[in-house]
């Protein structure tokens, strides 16, 4: 599927991504599109550089070939000025919620208003009240980051993601460790902030269920290969026994349950290190 | 044997590129120190954690060091009768040699590895990471205003520690040996020169805070990041900064004070 034609409708597009860690390939020549005002879902396996993804679509990590554009620029090619320039129009949900341990969770929210623009403190105090009352924890302002559970503490960095009304946000695992009341939260909050506010959403997950829900379009990736992709009625009526055994959590499929490893009685047989 | 030769080349490529990043990192830190100073806030909070929570460590230690500067030099010192000298043998050792130095490890000790824990432990918990993101330099608003404050601090504490001792000496001397305090302080004032003696001993705590915080804050930025990788950079920052301080004071001493 070529979509260079229309390019206004996509906000990132990658073409012939590779990169490796080392010896270690985590992306072979891949292509993907996401498009505008749509929530895209990355889902694989844990290890398959999903995150990975992420950092390179940032501008923090730089692919051995091919190149990544946002919104018509290729970050690889931007100059650092530029490159800071367009991320702050890009919100990024850590799954550790990064937020700053030394600032109260008024003072991270408030973080990127003061330091990219010059507003008055009122204003700022405005701003932040109203991003707080949309994840709905205006009333822990004044808590620090240590004394916030696991989903607060998200919920926490979203609305630090969407302090400067960014045009995308990128939410790296949103789902782990979550309990189910906060996992139904988040992924609610995720899909009306993408609709009220008209973003453009990437999540990256592998949490089968709840990203079905509330994404437009997903690719499942593997191995450094795209090996699925479609909306999310059509991933469930795959034929590929990849994505039926993903999205049916089977232990044994494409994906072995085994990593590789030596014959297992000659394993048991040879005599281990004593530590 | 191979192997060995292979251990020493990648050990010996790892120190390289080590020192090349430090390098690097020293210079983007520089390169920002200007912009720490129109954001006197951030500052302020550095020097704080930095310099006035070292105050109590650098105090003490100064008030014992001096008092056991005065009780070694006093028996050696009256031996040749010469104890109303031992204001001069306590103020020189300590501007010279023993506050710069004695300052400098114990703030490697309390400052240091703290500013080593805490960048670490930033870039573990995706802190450093998230600010890019928000595109938010790290060197700006984390990096800088600490090395800043750091280099502030030092001269400071070993002034401090310097006074203190000097203090500390004057009691043992005057209170304990029941020495002239008109001797201790005048023979002080008349032997110890600004230029040779307090000049260069603030001048080596000054080239001190520079070695110990870039080092720190570069362990820190660079540690591998897992609690272990953490730990292993804190011990680093220790013992480098202990290795630099007591090498660079040689050299320093050397330079100035060798030709006389």
């Amino acid at each position: 599927m070529d979509n260079n034609s229309l390019p206004s409708n996509n906000l990132v597009s990658i073409r012939n991504l590779s990169f490796s860690r080392g010896e270690k390939i985590i992306f072979n020549d891949i292509s993907l599109d996401l498009a505008r005002g749509k929530i895209t879902a990355i889902m694989g396996p844990s290890g398959t550089g999903k995150t990975t993804l992420l950092k390179l679509i940032g501008g923090q990590l730089r692919p051995d070939q091919g190149t990544i554009s946002v919104d018509n620029q290729n970050v690889h090619s931007l100059r650092r000025a530029d490159l800071y320039t367009l991320r702050k129009r890009i919100g990024m949900l850590f799954q550790s919620g990064a937020l700053l341990t030394d600032l109260t969770v008024f003072d991270n929210v408030a973080l990127p208003l003061r330091e990219h623009t010059q507003l008055p403190e009122a204003l700022i105090r405005t701003l932040v009240l109203m991003k707080l009352q949309a994840v709905g924890l205006r009333g822990a302002k004044e808590m620090m980051p240590n004394e916030l559970s696991g989903g607060m503490g998200r919920r926490i960095a979203l609305a630090r993601a969407i302090a400067l009304d960014p045009m995308m946000i990128m939410y790296d695992e949103p789902f782990t460790g979550q309990d189910p009341i906060s996992m139904g939260v988040l992924a609610h909050l995720i899909k009306s902030l993408n609709n009220t506010l008209g973003l453009t959403s990437i999540i990256v997950s592998h949490d089968v269920h709840e990203t079905s829900l509330i994404a437009d379009y997903m690719y499942l990736i593997a191995d450094g290969k795209i090996i699925d992709q479609g909306t999310p009625t059509e991933m469930h009526q795959s034929s590929s026994a990849w994505t039926t055994q993903f999205l049916t959590g089977a232990a044994d499929g494409p994906v072995h349950f085994h990593y590789p490893a030596k014959n297992y009685l000659d394993d048991l047989l040879s005599s281990g290190k004593r530590y | 044997m191979i192997n060995s030769l292979q251990h020493l080349g990648a050990y010996t490529r790892n120190s390289f590129s080590k020192v090349g990043r430090g390098t690097g990192f020293l210079l983007q830190t520089l390169s920002y120190l200007f912009s720490v100073v129109a954001r006197p806030r951030l500052l302020m909070a550095q020097l704080y954690s930095v310099g006035v929570l070292s105050f109590l460590i650098i105090t003490i230690s100064g008030l014992f060091v001096g008092m056991v500067l005065a009780l070694q030099g006093y028996y050696t010192l009256s031996a040749f009768g010469a104890e109303a000298s031992l204001g001069v043998m306590v103020a020189a050792s300590l501007v010279r040699e023993l506050g710069p130095v004695v300052s400098a490890l114990l703030f490697a000790g309390r400052a240091g590895s703290a500013l080593t824990a805490e960048i670490g432990l930033m870039k573990a918990t995706e802190q450093l990471s998230g600010m890019e993101m928000m595109a938010i330099d790290p060197f700006k608003r984390i990096i800088a205003p600490r090395f800043l404050a750091g280099c502030i601090s030092m001269p400071l504490l070993a002034a401090l520690f310097s006074a203190i001792g000097t203090l500390g000496g004057y009691m043992v001397g005057s209170g304990l040996l029941g020495l002239d305090d008109g001797a201790y302080w005048s023979q002080m004032q008349a032997k110890i020169d600004f230029q040779d003696d307090i000049i260069n001993g603030v001048i080596k705590s000054i080239v001190f805070g520079f070695v110990i915080t870039w080092i720190a804050l570069f362990e820190g930025y660079d540690s591998v990041p897992t609690s272990e990788g953490v730990s292993r950079s804190t011990t680093r920052t220790v013992v480098n900064s202990a290795f630099s301080i007591l090498g660079l004071d040689f050299i320093l001493t050397a330079l100035m004070f060798g030709d006389h």
